[in-house]
């Protein structure tokens, strides 16, 4: 068997190595393809802090990402209208400034997620995950019915936004820019996993009672973790809108949820590098298998029900010969 | 706003809130006997609607498409029951949200396979089309008011059938206890097994009706399925009763706001943004009763266990 640590490393190496090799071999759109990977990977290391250490099976996650897709979408729309006023083109940094929009993403999902997490918290089990699954459709109906910034049609940004010092429009340069900020999020995930929080949150999803007799409050304790789960899951959002340059409802469906749900779950539960290896692999399946055939989901359920039903860690677990957080 | 209007739209309401019933009382009745939390429940929704699609196309007739909805949804509820479900049972609820998941691609793509992506028609019967005066000189559609009708029906027959049978019996007992009733000599297995396909069939059945009134189309379960879910955690998980309940005040409150809001709103704004915000709040009315629902009581209106 395979040590987790070796795992990790090689599929570090192995995120940097292909688009480098996609460069040489001059295939930039391998180079969005792993962008892809990489982004939909941060939206799941969010989720996993949620359901791998806190045991919170969320139905409803792509609210948070739906939030941070809006929340670039709206921002960059007002600067694209703005400047088709102005006849100089491009000039409002200030509003197509990637930091910025990031800041708010993250801050309306992590406002978001408290509410929403206030609310879904009083319940537990089966409620929470249908309670999640209905906030989930209540923002999906709410950005359908909502006409001003496109209803069902979705928000098409024309220009990638900016970011200081780089061209984003470079396939590899916001490659980069994403990639550094999934290593950011994997360390906090790591820091936070090892750090007192993280353990009583792991203590809080095993027995929460023995976790309340040692005084700390396990709702508490949950409901923080749902908010930076949350918040992540936004960021990953606006990264995402950004890279197809398009906000739609779909950011916030519940096939979304589920799909970031089966992220986590193919590459392994609870384990830092389980939703990298689940989002690699599933665009992986997305691209090879679609270019197959029409009706790839038929095999990604098959693989899905495999995987549930007899590899429980996921391909993580299946490597490394040990089972993964029983959630 | 006459008293005509609202009248037709209570009906409106409550045929969409039979209909939910039906989806809802098998799930409901899923995850109380067997504890499992069933996704694909939407599936055999959109399974009976294509069957009934099917056999109308070839046969002609209504009654023996209806029949085929119930028929191949209760075969397939059987089959996954005892290829794949029984093996979720005591499972953690994320395996059983995956699973179920997996199965609803599996479903999808493979009924677009079958019938390709374009809806299909399915007509309804000469002598159920067509609309009917009311006491009080209300038009009515027939099929409509029959829907209301075979819900009730079906409600009755689904009470009936656990509160006065010997299986009804057999179904709370495995509810409470599955290790005693086993110990008493009931096949487990095949209850489970026939509880499901009940399921199936409920759902298959309000595919086929509903599929009339729209189009038969892959997905077409999937916003069904999380309407059911809203109803059952109004209701409360495991309640006949609660399913009931919860799926017509869905049903009135979704039917209803959908009308009403918008003119509420028209009071006190002006029209296009009154239509716009009043339509906006009616597309999450019935997530915001649910909220309600739960902050006021966390296992729904019925539900007695968490």
């Amino acid at each position: 068997m395979i040590p987790e640590r070796l795992v990790n490393w090689v599929v570090f190496a192995g995120l940097l190595a292909v688009p480098l090799w996609a460069i040489v071999v001059d295939e930039p759109f391998t180079i969005t393809l792993v962008t892809r990977a990489v982004i939909l990977a941060i939206a799941a290391v969010g989720l996993n802090i949620a359901l791998g250490i806190g045991g919170l099976v969320s139905l409803g996650h792509a609210v948070f990402f739906g939030l941070g897709g809006y929340a670039m979408g709206i921002l960059a729309y007002h600067a694209q209208t703005y400047t088709s006023l102005d006849l100089f083109g491009m000039s409002l940094a200030g509003t197509k400034s990637m930091p910025i929009i990031w800041l708010v993403a993250v801050v309306m999902s992590a406002l978001a997620a408290w509410i929403i997490g206030l609310l879904s918290l009083r319940t537990s089990g089966v409620y929470f995950i249908m309670i999640t699954l209905a906030f989930g459709q209540m923002f999906y109906y709410f950005a359908i019915s909502w006409s001003t910034y496109g209803g069902e049609d979705g928000l098409s940004i024309y220009v990638r936004n900016g970011f200081p010092g780089l061209n984003t429009l470079v396939p590899i340069q916001f490659f980069g820019l994403c990639f550094v900020l999934l290593c950011i999020v994997l360390f906090l995930n790591a820091r936070l996993q090892n750090a007192p929080f993280g353990l009583a949150l792991n203590a809080a999803r095993q027995v929460p009672t023995r976790v309340e007799t040692v005084g700390l409050n396990p709702m508490r304790l949950k409901l923080v973790a749902f908010v930076i789960s949350g918040a992540i899951t936004g960021l990953a959002g606006a990264l995402f809108a950004d890279l197809n340059r398009f906000v739609s409802p779909t950011m916030f469906s519940w096939q979304l949820s589920g799909e970031l749900i089966v992220l986590i779950i193919i590459g392994g539960v609870g384990r830092l590098y389980g939703p990298v290896v689940g989002a690699c692999l599933f665009v992986a399946l997305e691209h090879w298998l679609g270019a197959l055939t029409e009706f790839w989901h038929i095999y990604l359920g098959l693989i899905l029900l495999a995987i549930v039903l007899f590899a429980r860690g996921g391909i993580i677990g299946l490597l490394t010969g040990k089972e993964g957080a029983h959630v | 706003m006459s008293t005509l209007l609202i009248i037709e739209q209570v009906l409106n309401g409550l045929q969409f809130g039979v209909m939910l019933f039906l989806m809802a009382a098998g799930l409901t009745l899923i995850f109380g006997v067997m504890g499992l939390i069933n996704l694909a429940h939407g599936s055999l929704y959109m399974i009976g609607a294509f069957a009934a699609a099917a056999v109308a196309g070839a046969t002609g007739s209504f009654v023996l498409a209806l029949g085929a909805a119930l028929a191949v949804a209760a075969i397939a509820g059987a089959l996954i029951e005892m290829t794949v479900i029984r093996r979720l049972y005591g499972k953690a609820h994320l395996d059983q949200v995956l699973a179920t998941f997996a199965l609803i691609l599996i479903f999808s793509e493979g009924t677009r396979w079958l019938f390709g992506s374009f809806p299909l028609f399915l007509d309804i019967s000469d002598y159920l089309s067509g609309p009917v005066t009311l006491p009080g000189g209300i038009q009515y559609p027939l099929y409509r008011l029959t829907l209301i009708a075979v819900g009730l029906l079906v409600g009755l027959g689904l009470w009936l059938l656990i509160e006065r049978t010997r299986i009804g019996i057999q179904i709370r007992a495995g509810e409470n206890d599955r290790e005693m009733i086993a110990a008493l000599g009931v096949d487990i297995r095949l209850l489970y097994t026939l509880v499901f396909a009940i399921g199936a069939a409920l759902a298959g059945l309000a595919g086929a009706l509903v599929g009339a009134i729209q189009s038969v189309q892959v997905g077409m379960g999937e916003p069904v399925l999380i309407l059911a879910f809203v109803v059952i955690v109004i209701g409360g998980i495991g309640s006949i009763k609660g399913a009931f309940i919860g799926a017509l005040l869905v049903g009135l409150t979704d039917t209803l706001g959908g009308i009403f809001l918008p003119e509420l709103f028209k009071l006190f704004m002006e029209p296009g943004a009154a239509t716009q915000t009043g339509s906006a709040l009616a597309s999450m009315a019935i997530y915001i009763l649910m909220s309600l629902v739960l902050i006021w009581r966390p296992t729904g209106l019925f539900g007695a266990r968490a």
